[in-house]
């Protein structure tokens, strides 16, 4: 075999527009933390190593043949489930919430796991009833989604629980949940707003009522609001320039690397940047929409529009966070914040878009 | 199944997918250009205001912390303030080399090694751009002379800085405490209780006495204040500002000079003395004996005055009225007297014929009173007087340790009395449930014993004593100790009263107290145990006197004052209260290895209750020598 075919054999099941898109964003990453993290390798180097391990991965489940992608569903959402439990009775206590499983080895965060366990188990469940679809069956995916989603909301990581709702709600949007249920849902959500509301812990009230005036607390929790509107406020349109920005290197910027990278570029990039950066991700995103478009069977289809449309909420919610029109739920900007974990969890759910686009040519041919 | 299934048209449910995915694009579109609209608002149309904000002058919010709140006596006296002075600082980031530049600085102005350790300690405790204090104190002078040669000092300055004093030093330590540099437990614990921001820009916090349990009153409340700054870091313009409120102030029901007083009398034994106002619950002296130098904490205590304090034979550190736990020894007589009342366990008629021992029925183990040969015929009045050991090894052992466990506990025994401070402890009240639990094993007859001359199991901290002889002294109605009277507030100047809260009442019987009372007094009285207590005292004292011992003494040995290391000697205890019939002040004191309660707890009890009833200052003052006995031990 020469060079060339061992090469194309690698990248059989790699779909080019999808790895470009994710490609240049990573690079955009390395570039900001090294600015994010004072000018030092460190945090890039690790994120390297990261991006290393993620594209592996990424490649495996990309090579994966699609029934067996669907094989996978219910061990992933039962694992998941049971750590989750496993989480609730006993979880390490860390910043007052309940995340954290500690196996000895290693301390895993089992709702992250979820983020792909809940979409593709109910992408397998409607598969499987896929030819007798009625109201009953839309009631059992719903279940599937809340039983995880309330245990989440519990630790309590309300973030996670509404972004795993999100990615939930989409599949049985895609499905074709009926509009006049969705209506109801909606007007039964309004209605149960103030019963939330007081089942809410206190500091999540707080960041919610933050949303509204910052300054109230302008020592507090509101700082991490008001430096991320100064950061990007003052950037303007073509930004402070490159390793210039002064909120972040006079070390005004809370969490810089992680949830509020996006307000170092955006100081440093201005409004230019942003709408490369947003460029960049619709493009991303709209792969993820052709490769749903053409997806093959019913479950690859409501899969990759969940990942697709997942990834999509997540860009928001971090981007609306920062800019601040979004409370900080502490959610990372995806392949741009620091952090092995939900990078891996993004590159995973981009490898099985590959797989489904990749398996579907070659059972065309 | 008789249900319709319909096997849905395939092109058709494409369709519908695909138009559903066509609003999934729409949604994120509109998401993004939500983004898109938000970024124009914030870079464009709002980029002015941001730049000044974060560019121009980098403006940024900077904490002013409030003036920590004072401590006065009950009259006024101030007991912890604040005043200001010079601090040498060192940003360590912004100088060159940190060795030379202090080296350089060292001919200016006077640097000690102490001055170099602490600073070291704190450079590792430091958090990010923080200037370090290099010297404390500054005079004019040495102002003078750092100023007009700071041009070779990048990151030194010269700061005014608010310190904590404290003028009573080293007789009030154990009771007011003192601050400290925030450490890293202390943000955590901060941030437990969501006070974190009120801490923003704060350097210390109270780590004992009052200074810690009061820091919520003491503390204050933080201002913010907008401050543009220019690339010196200078402040240019105050753009905002919303003042600090200072602390609030505390006025302790203290009495200052009485403290001195204790203090002094004490001359060179160690000890503890705690007097309350039986009235009402106000602790008007509180003292353990040897202190130390608070001020020596605030800035971080070097190695050697640590090693120094923390390794003294006489235990400084230890807040013996607190903390501090010794058998009761025969102070608790009066209390087994009444408990032996209550019962009808004795009558106060009631007499024995003491030989000068007493054995438990089938034993031949002989129980020693303390003076050989015995006091003759005891009745109950005599056995206080005389201080009689047989006549309450004989009760006792009638009355059982279930009786005497019900009865003391009521007097707050064996229980935290509740005082304003943190870390009291708790002393020990003997129950067979305790001895079953701490040592699995069931309570003998033996064990009542020499519970009954306060020699047994039992243990008691000065503070608990004190408690109980107010709660006697009051006639059996308990007030909940507290050292704080009044909290001012700074700023509304709206005073909180701090009311008596009674905890509870004994419901003695009147005779029975009547005759207690008057065996204590007649204690004080030519004839009793402590006569020097009372000599020419224009009113009446009740007290009694104790001995804790510290090495137990074998069968048939004899305990010779003379003889023992003086570390080894007898812990000398005294309760009092005065005047007898209507008693305004109760007291306790304990002087370690002081040998017998009469000969020396009883003089320091008469020093301190003439000061409070007559307001008689003690002729000549003793002389007050610095602890340096401890290296000759």
């Amino acid at each position: 075999m020469t060079r060339r075919q061992l090469w194309l054999r690698f990248t059989a099941h790699i779909d080019p527009p999808l790895m470009l898109g994710i490609g240049l964003l990573m690079l955009t990453s390395l570039i900001v933390l090294y600015s994010a993290d004072n000018a030092s390798f460190g945090q890039p180097m690790k994120q390297l190593l990261n991006i290393t391990i993620g594209l592996t991965c990424m490649w495996l489940v990309a090579n994966l043949p699609l029934h067996y992608l669907m094989r996978t569903a219910i061990p992933i959402y039962a694992l998941g489930l049971t750590l989750l439990i496993g989480v609730a009775l006993f979880g390490e206590i860390s910043h007052g919430a309940r995340r954290w499983l500690n196996l000895g080895i290693i301390t895993i965060q089992p709702s992250e796991l979820m983020k792909v366990g809940v979409p593709l188990m109910m992408a397998w469940y409607f598969e499987k009833h896929e030819a007798t679809l009625t109201m009953r069956n839309y009631i059992i995916a719903t279940l599937l989604l809340l039983v995880p989603v309330v245990l989440i909301a519990r630790q309590p990581d309300l973030g996670t629980s509404l972004l795993i709702s999100a990615s939930g709600f989409y599949v049985l949007f895609l499905a074709g949940l009926s509009w006049r249920v969705m209506g109801g849902l909606a007007a039964a959500a309004l209605a149960a707003a103030p019963f939330l509301w007081g089942m809410l812990h206190d500091y999540q009230r707080h960041r919610i009522l933050m949303l509204f005036d910052p300054e109230q607390d302008a020592l507090g929790k509101g700082y991490h609001t008001i430096q991320g509107m100064i950061a990007v406020g003052s950037g303007g349109i073509l930004g402070k320039g490159y390793l210039d920005g002064t909120q972040t290197h006079l070390d005004f910027l809370p969490e810089r690397t992680t949830d509020f990278i996006f307000a170092v570029y955006s100081e440093e990039f201005g409004l230019i940047g942003n709408i490369i950066l947003i460029g960049m991700y619709l493009f991303v995103i709209g792969r993820g929409f052709i490769i749903t478009a053409n997806a093959s069977t019913y479950f690859t289809r409501l899969m990759a529009g969940s990942i697709t449309l997942t990834f999509a909420t997540y860009a928001f919610v971090n981007m609306g966070m920062v800019s601040g029109i979004l409370p900080v739920v502490g959610v990372p900007l995806p392949l741009m914040s620091y952090g092995g974990t939900s990078l891996l969890t993004l590159l995973l759910g981009f490898g099985m878009l590959m797989s489904i686009e990749t398996h579907k040519k070659l059972n065309k041919t | 199944m008789n249900k319709h299934v319909e096997i849905k048209n395939h092109l058709r449910e494409i369709f519908y997918f695909r138009l559903r995915l066509a609003i999934g694009v729409g949604f994120v579109l509109t998401l993004m250009t939500i983004l898109f609209l938000r970024f124009v608002y914030l870079q464009v149309v709002r980029h002015d205001y941001y730049q000044t904000m974060a560019e121009s002058n980098r403006i940024s919010v900077v904490p002013i912390v409030p003036n920590r709140g004072l401590m006065l006596d009950r009259n006024g006296v101030v007991l912890a303030h604040n005043y200001s002075g010079y601090t040498l600082e060192i940003t360590p980031t912004k100088t060159g080399g940190l060795e030379e530049t202090i080296n350089e600085l060292s001919t200016l102005v006077e640097i000690t090694p102490r001055d170099r350790k602490r600073f070291k300690k704190l450079l590792s405790e430091r958090r990010n751009f923080e200037s370090l204090i290099i010297r404390n104190k500054l005079t004019d002078e040495e102002v003078a002379r750092f100023a007009a040669q700071q041009y070779r000092f990048p990151g030194v300055e010269i700061k005014a800085r608010l310190f904590r004093d404290y003028p009573y030093a080293d007789q009030m330590s154990h009771l007011l405490g003192y601050i400290g540099r925030i450490n890293q437990t202390d943000v955590e614990a901060l941030e437990e209780n969501d006070m974190a921001a009120n801490y923003r820009g704060s350097d210390y916090i109270g780590k004992t006495g009052l200074e810690q349990s009061y820091e919520r009153e003491l503390h204050g409340k933080t201002g913010v204040e907008q401050v543009e700054v220019d690339s010196g870091g200078r402040a240019v313009r105050i753009l905002s500002r919303s003042a600090p409120s200072s602390g609030n102030t505390l006025v302790l029901s203290i009495d200052a000079k009485l403290q001195e007083i204790a203090v002094q009398s004490f001359g060179n034994y160690r000890g503890a003395l705690v007097a309350i106002d039986p009235r009402n619950g106000e602790v008007l002296a509180f003292v353990s004996k040897p202190g130390y130098d608070p001020s020596l904490f605030i800035d971080g205590i070097d190695s050697q005055s640590w090693d120094e304090l923390n390794n003294s034979p006489d235990t400084p550190l230890n807040n013996r009225a607190l903390r501090g736990q010794y058998p009761p020894g025969s102070t608790i007589k009066p209390f087994m007297a009444l408990a032996g009342l209550h019962y009808g366990e004795r009558s106060p008629s009631f007499t024995i014929s003491d030989p000068g021992y007493f054995t438990l029925p089938g034993s031949g183990h002989q129980y020693r009173d303390w003076k050989k040969g015995g006091h003759g015929s005891v009745d109950m009045f005599k056995s206080i007087v005389v201080s009689c050991d047989t006549y309450y090894y004989g009760l006792a052992t009638q009355m059982g340790i279930d009786k005497i466990f019900n009865y003391l506990s009521g007097f707050g025994f064996g229980k935290k009395t509740g005082l304003d401070l943190e870390g009291e402890t708790s002393g020990l009240l003997p129950s067979q449930e305790w001895k079953m639990r701490r040592y699995k094993q069931k309570w003998y007859a033996g064990d009542t014993v020499s519970v009954g001359i306060g020699q047994g199991y039992n243990l008691v901290t000065p503070m608990q004593l004190a408690y109980a002889t107010a709660t006697l002294a009051n006639n059996g109605v308990a007030y909940r100790p507290h050292l704080v009277k009044e909290v001012r507030s700074a700023r509304t100047a709206e005073n909180r009263a701090i009311q008596p809260e009674q905890t509870f009442d004994l419901k003695i019987d009147p005779a029975h107290y009547d005759l207690v009372k008057r065996a204590m007094v007649a204690v004080t009285q030519p004839g009793g145990t402590a006569v020097s207590a009372s000599a020419g005292a224009p009113y009446q004292i009740a007290g009694k006197t104790g001995t804790a011992q510290v090495i137990g003494i074998k069968q048939g040995a004899t305990y010779n004052e003379s003889q023992v290391n003086e570390r080894h000697r007898d812990h000398a205890w005294f309760i009092a209260f005065a005047p007898a019939e209507q008693p305004t002040i109760a007291l306790v004191v304990l002087a370690e290895n002081g040998g017998h309660g009469g000969g020396t707890a009883a003089p320091i009890a008469r020093k301190v209750l003439d000061y409070h009833l007559l307001g008689k200052v003690p002729q000549p003052l003793p002389d007050v020598v610095e602890e340096e006995g401890a290296e000759n031990d």
